[in-house]
């Protein structure tokens, strides 16, 4: 829908909501107060720890709150609210290239914490905490995801035309910060003129390849990415630098690219405003905190027959009620579906068609973890490996009957991790009780047997 | 901006379905059937068609009384299945059958195969077949009673003693002849090939048309609502399993071909040993299956009392099914492989 449009910028809106806690880890700590003029690009949380990001003012302006607000995750958070200065240039806070060739790893990483950088396909898993090689492993290839992380999105194919050179600049970059071998970037074959555009600029110096891969759901997951790339599989339970890969979105790689070129840390990215409950879907650049509603206005509105507007894709991505929320870092897409595309159907048994078990992506037997889920059976979900489910909705999709499969597996997976966490605890418990008894047991036995 | 906030819906992903659902494959099988059922009109005249409504009829009134009624669920015949399920049944039935049997066997085939497990979905056996094996059990010589086919000229003669009433002792001599597989093994003698290809021979009402039923079965594999593993390997099996034996004995055990195309086989194979429900749900699983149910059929065939053995092959596998899953669960991404531990 949105595939052939350029990446336009929008206006910048009146007013920004920055919620601290925009990346998976610890939310960011304020450093600036109420009535504080902020510039952009200018630093006005920073990082609580390792993982964790800063954040900075994505429009110059007065901060005029750091109050809880609508949050996209449902529950209000605690967020700068910056009023944008019509007045204002909006030129950035400190402009001009970094250097970095004569910086060691763990200084380009902290440069990368610095910038505020998430990962941008949706997860906003801080970067430099992906990009750090933990001690003792070794990274032999960096891998670029340029594939759609779901249907209907079209940021990545747009960055991947438009932003070719800042791409190639993070690659380098990070290629000698994790000192692996080659980069490969997935591109999925419906994007060929992305493919073609790659191929054609890739600095002669650069170990890169573009590897054009099958256009389908969930290719953009990281392990799928790495099995079709690399034909190495992550064993279960594992991560990929256990494989020697590190996986990274492009549009991440841009930014960090963008990062190094002009000094601007994260705080706009592009964002694809598409389905056929928006008057014009497009692809878009906008400061991170715009508000939502003001997306939509600029895209023509909401059309009659909307029924629901989603963060992220349709597979994964999660709804809004509240138009108020902000645009965040982790936000790929904004998804607007009609009703007669959301209408709930009926659920009906399984008939074992097996549909379900062909589209898993990890192949696990979502008919037989269905029917353990409905009757509660979560401890026999366990051993069928319920915990390698990456929830990516497929066999929920194809799902002749309308099982709400993955919906289930979210509960059940709940429970388990909790159930584990505290088997963990009473555990620890009894193990420290037994030390104990057996120390005072002693005392009794011996009083026991001399009776 | 935006002024009201729209009414949104709030639920969680996905957010879109595939829109195939289960009352849509249902209703390709039927659509999928339809030539077979032409067919058996053609061949066996007025006496398939009335067959075909009592066993459909019977389906369906059964799964209204003991599904539909309850306070729970709206109308659960919707999905379809109570249908395919009696022209399944019906096409297994010689065309002469009293229609009072094909209806107690309908009746049968989703109390024993259906309702007594939980309904659709937890049945371990195909439900058709279940009908058809109870009507042998009580019936078995009016279900072995076969009226030679004929054509459109004959159409409103009756096969056999299609309007007796239950349980008069029915007439079924005058017009009775011999299956191909009777023939071949009471008195050795095979049919042409072809004739069985295109349904010229007796037998029962779906038996008959080879190439019609491989039709229905290639649509539905093309709209992907059939695991085309399973004929395929059925198939395979029959045929060297035939083979084998016709090349030891040329003169007792006929020839491949004649085994795939005689009999309840291809039906039996397309249809019914592919039911969803009853047959494995994984790849492997399904190739195990089909084996299983081609060696049972020649072995029946060749080597038990009864001229066919695609009904009890089937059964028997289904029996098999879940246990056939069990142990053929595929290995899961980055999972150990088999043998590490
Ligand atoms: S959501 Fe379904 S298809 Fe996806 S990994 Fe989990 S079980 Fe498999
Ligand atoms: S797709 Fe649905 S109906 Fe088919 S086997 Fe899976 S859970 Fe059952």
């Amino acid at each position: 829908m949105t595939r052939g449009r350029l990446i336009e910028r929008i206006p910048f809106p009146d007013e920004v909501i920055l919620p601290l806690s925009q990346h998976l880890g610890a939310p960011s700590k304020p450093v600036v107060a109420v009535g504080d003029t902020v510039h952009r690009g200018q630093l006005i949380a920073e990082a609580c720890g390792f993982v964790s990001v800063p954040l900075h003012a994505s429009v110059t302006g007065r901060v005029t709150a750091i109050e809880k607000r609508f949050h996209p995750s449902g529950r209000p958070s605690e967020a700068i609210v910056i009023a944008c200065d019509p007045t204002s240039p909006q030129t950035l806070y400190e402009e001009g290239p970094l250097q970095w060739e004569n910086l060691a790893t763990p200084e380009l990483l902290a440069t990368i914490q610095d910038g505020g950088f998430v990962g941008l396909g949706g997860a906003a898993f801080p970067t430099h905490v992906k990009l750090a090689v933990p001690e003792g492993k070794r990274v032999q290839f960096f891998l670029v995801n340029g594939c759609e992380c779901e249907p209907y999105l079209t940021t990545d194919h747009r960055i991947m035309l438009e932003y070719t050179e800042s791409i190639f600049l993070g690659i380098r970059i990070i290629l000698k910060m994790l000192g692996a071998e080659k980069t490969f970037i997935g591109v999925e074959t419906n994007k060929w003129d992305a493919i073609a555009s790659l191929r054609d600029q890739i600095p002669a110096d650069l170990p890169c390849e573009v590897i054009p891969l099958q256009t389908k759901y969930p290719q953009g997951a990281e392990k799928m990415l790495i099995k079709a790339v690399l034909h190495r599989e992550v064993p279960s339970g594992r991560l990929p630098i256990d494989v020697q890969v590190v996986v990274s979105n492009v549009g991440t790689i841009a930014g960090i690219g963008e990062l190094f070129a002009y000094g601007q840390p994260l705080i706009e990215r592009v964002v694809t405003v598409t389905g056929p409950g928006v008057h014009n879907p497009s692809t878009l650049l906008m400061p991170v905190g715009t508000p939502l509603s003001q997306v939509l206005d600029y895209c023509g509105g909401l059309t009659e027959e909307i029924a629901q507007v989603l963060f992220g894709g349709p597979m994964m991505g999660s709804a809004q009620y509240n138009l108020q929320v902000p645009i965040m870092k982790g936000t790929s897409g904004i998804l607007c579906l009609t009703e007669h595309q959301v209408l709930s159907r009926r659920e009906y048994p399984c008939i074992r068609c097996a549909a379900c078990l062909d589209a898993c992506p990890v192949f696990l037997n979502p008919s037989l973890l269905g029917s353990l889920a409905r009757s509660g059976r979560y401890d026999e979900m366990l051993g069928l490996h319920i915990l390698d489910c990456m929830e990516c909705g497929s066999c929920s999709y194809v799902c002749p009957s309308n099982i709400p499969l993955v919906q289930r597996f979210r509960v059940a997976k709940g429970l388990l991790r909790e159930q584990q966490a505290r088997e963990k605890v009473a555990k620890e418990r009894e193990a420290r009780e037994q030390q104990e008894r057996a120390k005072v047991g002693g005392d009794v036995q011996e009083k026991v047997g001399s009776k | 901006m935006s002024t009201e906030a729209p009414h949104l819906i709030l639920s969680t992903s996905p957010f879109l379905k595939r829109p195939v659902d289960t009352p849509t494959i249902m209703r390709h099988v039927i659509y999928s059937l339809i030539p077979v059922m032409l067919a058996a009109m053609f061949y066996f005249g007025v006496s398939a068609l009335l067959i075909m409504l009592v066993c459909v009829a019977g389906c369906g009134f059964t799964e209204w009384v003991f599904e539909g009624r309850g306070p729970l669920r709206d109308s659960p015949i919707k999905d379809g299945s109570a249908i395919v399920t009696g022209i399944l049944l019906a096409l297994t039935l010689p065309p002469g059958l009293p229609l009072w049997m094909a209806f107690l066997g309908a009746v049968m085939a989703i109390i024993l195969g259906k309702v007594l497990f939980g309904g659709l979905g937890h049945n371990v056996f195909n439900p058709s077949l279940t009908g058809r094996a109870f009507l042998q059990a009580c019936f078995p010589v009016a279900l072995t009673t076969w009226a030679p086919y004929g054509d459109l000229g004959r159409f409103l003669a009756l096969r056999g003693d299609n309007l007796s009433l239950p349980f008069l002792k029915p007439q079924f001599d005058a017009v009775s002849t011999a299956t191909p597989l009777a023939m071949m093994k009471f008195e050795s003698q095979p049919t042409e090939v072809t004739n069985l290809l295109l349904g010229s021979t007796s037998g029962s009402l779906g038996e008959t048309a080879a190439l019609l039923i491989l039709l229905g079965g290639g649509y539905l594999t093309y709209r992907k609502f059939l695991n085309w593993r399973i004929p395929v390997g059925i198939f395979a099996t029959v045929f060297l399993f035939a083979t084998l034996l016709n090349l030891i004995n040329a003169e007792k055990y006929p020839a491949g071909p004649f085994h795939l195309f005689s009999g309840g086989l291809v039906l039996g194979a397309v249809f019914m040993a592919t039911d969803p429900v009853t047959s494995p749900v994984t790849q492997k699983g399904a190739w195990v299956f089909a084996a299983g149910v081609g060696l049972l059929v020649v072995a029946i065939r060749q080597f038990g009392g009864l001229p066919e053995g695609v009904m009890y092959s089937i059964l028997l596998m289904n029996a098999f099914t879940p246990l056939i899953d069990r142990v053929t669960q595929p290995r899961i991404y980055g999972g150990r492989k088999k043998g590490e531990s």
